[in-house]
């Protein structure tokens, strides 16, 4: 249902300040009333000039004011998994500022400066868990520059040699009692010059980076009410805006009829755009009153309208036929099975999640002068000004971003057409910048909003030879594509959207015939990617499966994942301390069972032991989850604590009772009453260990999410005997 | 014109009697530390107190509140409510926040009814308010150490 890429698209290339031809090339343009976009990365890295000028940290990233307020511009976004709060560490671990006056922003603009070096440096954005990866060199570096020209500055206007000057909680000081805070000394630095030779400290030096007494910078702003989010945004004469969504994907306004709601105290207007209806009003109240009085007409003739049993069906079909490109093929899978002893097989479905952040999706824009202004959270800043440059017919360079810690992600505000920023700047340009204007969704308009993590079905079979030894492995993914009609569409290789069967094809046992297979299948249901993306299912079929065939193999599912794992000791490891830490294989009391699982995302590696309680005729409930990591240098030892909580219970909440469904292309899900994350009273204790390890750091905002799933059903087999593989797990508890 | 008191000060609100007091907190009197994000309380993010009782402040018409006194977390205090912001801070219970203020003022008025909460105690209080980053094992965790700093 979406065109593809055009060839005679306008380009506009992204990298600055010195723009390369092979950096991203954007394109965008309209159709059919919807906005589509597609960049291509280039074919190979531009090389490093290795003369490079080098970056002066005091412009780029370190903002000194004389009252010793130190402002980092950060190139990566903060959503709640504490980015900005790791940056603020790397930076003042070599800065040595006072942790009181420590402020983080959202940099943007600067693909140079910013570019996300996990991902090779060409665009900015937040995603994969890769922030720390990312901002390990380049924010330590910035502070030790920073610090490194503070001193060169007091040494000069003191006649002291640099090696005799202190840098320490925001001060410079000298043996001779000289001292000045960064502040003061903060003009003179940005005057010296900057240097090329940055050494960092060694890990014995360390104060804060592995400090656990280190809080968060940001936690009392968000007890008492003062951290602004952009609902909160505040701008003299703004509206706020509503919008009508289609009532299905793909669905557009052929009419509609505001005049009922001219009645309603504080309307203000309503204008059409291309992602619907918006209703504007003086405050969000008269917004809702005046929407509800709105009528629209909807052309449906291009939509989706099959439910999600309607598309399940479809897949399940699909998964029972050979797949159509082969992700992964080792060995002969065939003559694996028929060497087999026994051979069993599986299929299992995963519906469709919302990513239901609290603070609804929402952005707000005004004109001033020839400048348009958007506060919102950018979690792909580079992209947002390319479109809101587009919609609002400028260039990007007169798009200034206000870029928001935001009421959760989780994905939802890292997306392709921009969705709620392109309707501020659609809504600004219709109304012809009369008033700045915040778009608000409704939590209904959140529900409904599209941009789910995909269906998929799997269909899993392997075979064990007679000494219960795994030699054959057919996974067949069945599923739509993430970046399929998107941005990243040039990320698709040979038909394989990494993000379908990643945790799939990179399976760590060794098996000596593997072949992993994927069939993308269109479907008009707006997708995208959902903490740990591709391993929130893949890691459930595989690690589920595979606790069958030790039990087919007579083995504990401990030694039976072990004896697999030779060439990969991480893997050994991890798995072995989650075990020893739960107290694997010594016994539970009457009614408590374990599962465990065991799954790598974002080369960080995983495992969790679940223990629930399931009385005789009593409900199920999951009392513990003892979680093992290794994702390299750990930076913020109770910050890996708290991604994992969350993880556990943001990946339980899904497993056990959510679900998005559709029953002719409408989605059935408004609000939290169907919609049913996890509560409290779910919530079971989180015991959260982790490898000391010397390597860069990876990432752990998502990897706690994908074992908990297949661990818990794990666990829950040994209590009921039953397999559930139709998730979400609360149909098949209650059959 | 009706006339709320919110956190000790009358304020005069030009808006129809079946606004909730959400929206007239927010976007009328400005305090926006209490947050919208259902609209059907169903989330308790926008949890304030009236008369000290814990009440979802989406689905309260500003024409029910008549002269009974509203606290937002602009305006809690006292004992109890230092104690939890405290400890809530200290063990670095929020990630991205934005459920923050509903969950303390949740917690405040646990606590100041009932000084030794139970989990189970906990879970009744306190599953009325989503958390999306499920920072529940903190925020059990926190009400736990508030009751017992208050009880020194």
């Amino acid at each position: 249902m979406y065109p593809a890429f055009n060839a005679s698209r306008p380009k506009f290339n992204l990298s600055q300040p010195k723009a390369t031809r092979r950096g991203f090339l954007l394109g965008a343009f309209t159709v059919g009333g919807s906005f589509v976009i597609g960049f291509r990365s280039p074919v190979v890295a531009e090389e490093k000039k290795a003369d490079a000028a080098p970056i002066n940290p005091l412009a780029a990233y370190i903002k000194i004011d004389a009252d010793n307020t130190v402002t980092i511009y950060s190139s990566q976004f903060e959503m709640g998994q504490g980015s900005y709060h790791g940056i603020a560490t790397l930076v003042n671990e070599e800065l040595g500022a006072d942790w009181s006056n420590i402020a983080v922003e959202g940099g943007y603009g600067n693909v140079a400066l910013f570019g996300n070096m996990a991902w090779g440096g060409f665009a900015q954005g937040t995603g994969g868990s890769t922030s720390m990866a990312s901002s390990w060199e380049r924010y330590r570096k910035a502070g030790a520059a920073a610090r490194m020209m503070l001193v060169a500055a007091a040494a000069k206007q003191w006649s002291v040699p640099e090696a005799e000057i202190k840098a320490e909680m925001g001060k410079l000081s000298h043996a001779s009692g000289t001292s000045a805070t960064f502040g003061e000394m903060a003009a003179a630095a940005a005057a010296v010059d900057i240097p090329k030779d940055v050494p960092l400290k060694l890990k014995d030096q360390w104060t804060q980076i592995g400090s656990d007494t280190l809080k968060r910078y940001d936690s009392r702003g968000k007890t008492n009410g003062t951290q602004a989010y952009t609902i909160d945004a505040k701008l003299d004469g703004m509206k706020t805006a509503v919008m009508i969504h289609p009532p299905m994907f793909g669905a557009t306004v052929k009419s509609f009829d505001a005049s009922k709601a001219k009645d309603v105290k504080g309307f203000v207007d309503a204008v059409q755009i291309p992602r619907g209806v918006a209703v504007i009003a003086d405050n969000m109240w008269a917004a809702i009153k005046a929407r509800d009085a709105v009528t629209v007409e909807w052309d449906d003739s291009a939509a989706e309208k099959r439910g999600s049993a309607e598309i399940m069906a479809k897949y399940r079909d699909q998964a029972a036929k050979p797949g159509i490109v082969a992700a992964r093929n080792d060995g002969n899978v065939e003559d694996g099975f028929k060497n087999a002893a026994s051979v069993m097989e599986a299929t299992f479905e995963f519906p469709y999640l919302a990513h239901a952040a609290l603070e609804p999706l929402n952005a707000v824009a005004q004109k001033s002068g020839d400048m348009i202004e958007i506060w919102g959270g950018h979690q792909m800043p580079d992209l947002y000004q390319y479109i809101a440059s587009q919609i609002g017919g400028t260039t990007p360079d007169k798009i200034k971003l206000h870029v928001m810690k935001t009421g959760g992600g989780f994905g939802r505000r890292a997306v392709g057409d921009a969705d709620v920023v392109a309707e501020a700047v659609a809504i600004g340009a219709a109304t012809g910048w009369k008033y700045p204007v915040k778009v608000q969704w409704t939590r209904d308009n959140d529900m409904k909003g599209g941009r789910y993590r995909p269906a998929y079905v799997h269909r899993v079979k392997a075979g064990l030879d007679k000494d219960g030894k795994l030699i054959a492995w057919n996974n067949h993914i069945v599923g739509q594509s993430i970046m399929a009609a998107s941005p990243f569409e040039s990320m698709i290789t040979n038909g394989i959207d990494i993000t379908s069967v990643e945790g799939a094809s990179n399976i760590p046992y060794a098996i000596p015939n593997v072949k992993v297979e994927l069939s993308t299948m269109k479907t008009g249901v707006p997708v995208l990617w959902w903490r740990a993306v591709g391993s929130t299912h893949t890691a459930y079929a595989v690690e589920t499966f595979i606790d069958e065939l030790a039990e087919a193999a007579k083995k504990d599912p401990v030694e039976f994942r072990l004896a697999m794992l030779d060439k990969h000791p991480r893997h050994q490891a991890v798995l072995k301390l989650a075990a020893e830490k739960a107290g694997w294989g010594t016994p539970l009391g009457e009614g408590k069972f374990r599962g465990i699982a065991l799954a790598e995302s974002f080369s960080t590696i995983v495992a969790q032991v679940v223990e629930i309680s399931m009385p005789k005729d009593g409900e199920m409930k999951v009392e513990r989850v003892v979680t093992a990591v290794d994702c390299g240098t750990v930076i913020n030892p109770d910050q890996v604590r708290a991604q994992v909580e969350g993880a556990v219970g943001f990946g339980l909440g899904a497993i056990l009772q959510e679900e998005l469904t559709l029953t002719g292309g409408k989605v059935d899900q408004a609000n939290y009453d169907t919609y049913t994350p996890l509560r409290i009273n779910q919530m079971p204790v989180v015991e959260v260990v982790w490898i000391e390890s010397d390597t860069p750091p990876t990432g752990i905002g998502e990897p706690g999410v994908p074992p908990v799933g297949p661990a818990l059903a794990n666990a829950v087999y040994q209590a009921t005997k039953k397999r559930l593989r139709i998730l979400p797990m609360s149909k098949g508890l209650s059959a | 014109m009706i006339t709320l008191n919110i956190n000790g000060t009358d304020h005069q609100v030009d808006a129809e009697g079946d606004m909730p007091l959400l929206w007239a907190v927010r976007d009328l009197v400005g305090l926006t530390g209490t947050k919208f994000g259902c609209g059907l309380a169903q989330c308790g993010a926008c949890t304030v107190h009236l008369d000290g009782q814990p009440i979802r402040s989406c689905q309260t018409s500003i024409g029910d509140v008549g002269a009974g006194k509203i606290t937002t977390i602009e305006g809690v205090n006292g004992k109890v409510a230092e104690t939890v912001q405290t400890v809530w801070a200290e063990m670095d219970v929020p990630q991205c926040g934005y459920c923050q203020s509903g969950q303390i003022m949740s917690a405040v008025a646990l606590l100041t009814e009932n000084k030794k909460p139970s989990d189970t105690d906990i879970d009744g209080a306190m599953s009325g308010n989503l958390c999306r980053c499920a920072t529940y094992h903190r925020i059990r965790g926190a009400i736990h150490e508030a009751a017992k700093r208050l009880e020194a």
